[in-house]
């Protein structure tokens, strides 16, 4: 054993930090992303507990947190599906091939819907069958708003997709960490496993203007009482046009802008 | 004199101020294998990845097939096809799959009979059902070929397309790109470092140093302009002349003067 050779080693993983923001902000990033949704997921549970009338009140909040588990996996994988479509280019170094093929920007993102509609589509069939054999959870039971829930789920990971990719296209492979950090960041905002007036009421109109909180609201409407959402999903679907807006226009101003510093090409031989 | 199918006027490139491309002027004809020579740093990169519309010029005007790239980029493309040593082709599919979805991209019809022609022209039939990643340089190189040629290119551009090979495959190669272009008519833009290849492969080259072109004819006229005895001698001598050619000066000691 030399101490040397390990305090070489040693240094030249320290090293990375130093010169990476993504780096150093990781190490702060996933704890309190963590911290925050299990603190306030404990807030709703103690308050829950507090109130409960009978010991069957438990059995709604494990049914919310199973949908919300399964409506928050179809955020995710939207969001990956763009993404992570994208890094695959990156990473196998087929980046410049993909770019000087005839193809336009816009069939780009929809073949990587596509691909992450595709993703959904296996991810949810499993987890339903899984949630219904393991726990009786039938989400399914939800009817007819599962749909338009569903669709605005989908509407926003692609918006979060287009939004990543452009800071990768733009920032390049140092900030790859955000393909799976921006969702996490939205996480504890949307409301995914406790209602939006668990959080301080400051934060409560950031979590509004965010088209996945009118989702899972609207979920937890439907599985409390059977209620079609219609507030919330107009909501949702409004806030998504805007969302989509947006993200199209910074996706398109990243690449224009990836383009003029030839990072495209410097990303695709990286 | 046959139309020219690349059009470069003034090409200018800054990257937030510095100047990869000062002033580039060159035009490629129908039928002609042009190479952009010159030491690193030149520009030849900067020109390619313009040229492919993955990077923007900041000025001059780059016309291909008669059009403006800015405004015809797709339609331009449609019609080029591209190698590069430095771009691999997805690696965790097979070689098949990756031919039949850059065919996909492309367009092309009948990509089945097409494809399969090119892997026998390329002696690679045999690695049609690979994992690409599994393949050698010298294999991965002519799989890439065979992908830049599926769509029946008017215009090829080659990255240093033989780079990493070993000189008898590095040989097929050449001749094999120098037959398909002499049947098909094919326009041919080409970077190496390899003097030798550009003296055997190129009609035309064009001479780059600090982003200008400071010679343009056949290797043998620049061999000559510049009075030396192979390519590779005026490659080292404009290399290492430093700061001597900058403005349109002549360097006296070396007798190089700019074209």
């Amino acid at each position: 054993m030399s101490w040397t050779r390990i305090s070489a080693l040693a240094l030249r993983y320290t090293l990375l930090y130093k010169r990476s923001v993504p780096r150093m902000i990781e190490l702060f990033f996933w704890p309190t992303m963590d911290l925050l949704v299990w603190g306030y997921v404990t807030l709703y549970l103690q308050r829950l507990y507090a109130t409960a009338q009978s010991p069957s009140a438990g059995m709604g909040t494990i049914t919310f947190l199973l949908g919300a588990m399964i409506f928050w996996d179809i955020l995710y994988r939207a969001q990956q599906g763009v993404t992570l479509s994208f890094l695959e280019d990156v990473w196998t170094r087929n980046l410049l091939n993909v770019f000087v093929a005839p193809i336009r920007i816009e069939e780009f993102i929809l073949a990587t819907y596509l691909v992450g509609t595709v993703r959904i589509g296996v991810t949810v069939v499993a987890l339903t069958g899984l949630a219904w054999l393991l726990y009786q959870f039938n989400l399914l039971a939800m009817g007819f708003a599962l749909i338009p829930l569903f669709v605005n789920l989908l509407l926003m990971g692609w918006a979060m997709g287009m939004i990543t990719t452009g800071l990768i296209m733009r920032w390049g492979q140092a900030v790859e960490a955000l393909a799976w950090g921006v969702p996490f960041l939205v996480q504890p905002l949307a409301a995914v496993f406790y209602p939006v007036d668990v959080l301080p009421r400051w934060v409560q109109p950031i979590s509004h203007a965010l088209p996945a909180t009118h989702v899972f609201e609207g979920m937890r409407q439907v599985l409390a009482g059977g209620h079609f959402p219609t507030a919330h999903l107009l909501w949702a679907f409004g806030l998504n046009a805007a969302y989509l807006v947006v993200a199209a226009w910074w996706f398109r101003r990243m690449y224009e802008r990836a383009r003029e510093k030839g990072l495209l090409a410097k990303l695709g031989t990286q | 004199m046959s139309e020219p199918v690349v059009e470069v006027q003034h090409l200018r490139k800054e990257f937030d101020g510095t100047v990869a491309v000062a002033d580039v002027s060159f035009c490629v004809r129908r039928g002609e294998i042009v190479g952009l020579l010159g030491p690193n740093g030149a520009g030849k990169t900067t020109t390619l990845q313009v040229l492919l519309g993955l990077t923007t010029h900041t000025s001059g005007t780059v016309r291909m097939f008669g059009k403006e790239l800015r405004s015809h980029r797709v339609e331009i493309l449609q019609r080029c096809n591209f190698s590069s040593a430095y771009a691999a082709l997805p690696t965790n599919l097979r070689v098949w799959e990756n031919l039949r979805l850059f065919a996909r991209l492309y367009g092309v019809r009948d990509s089945a009979a097409k494809l399969g022609f090119l892997l026998e022209v390329f002696e690679i039939k045999h690695l049609k059902d690979k994992v690409t990643g599994h393949l050698s340089a010298g294999e991965s190189t002519r799989v890439n070929l065979c992908k830049a040629l599926c769509n029946d290119p008017e215009l090829l551009l080659l990255d240093e397309p033989t780079a990493s090979l070993d000189p008898d495959i590095a040989d097929k190669v050449r001749r094999i790109l120098r037959q398909i272009q002499r049947e098909k008519g094919i326009s041919m833009v080409y970077t190496s470092h390899n003097m030798r290849e550009v003296e055997a492969v190129c009609d035309r080259v064009v001479f780059l140093h600090k982003g200008m072109v400071i010679a343009e004819g056949t290797p043998q006229q620049i061999i000559d302009r510049f009075r030396g005895s192979s390519l590779e001698e005026v490659f080292i001598t404009v290399a290492r002349s430093g700061d001597v050619l900058d403005g349109s000066g002549t360097d006296a000691s070396s007798g190089i003067s700019p074209g």
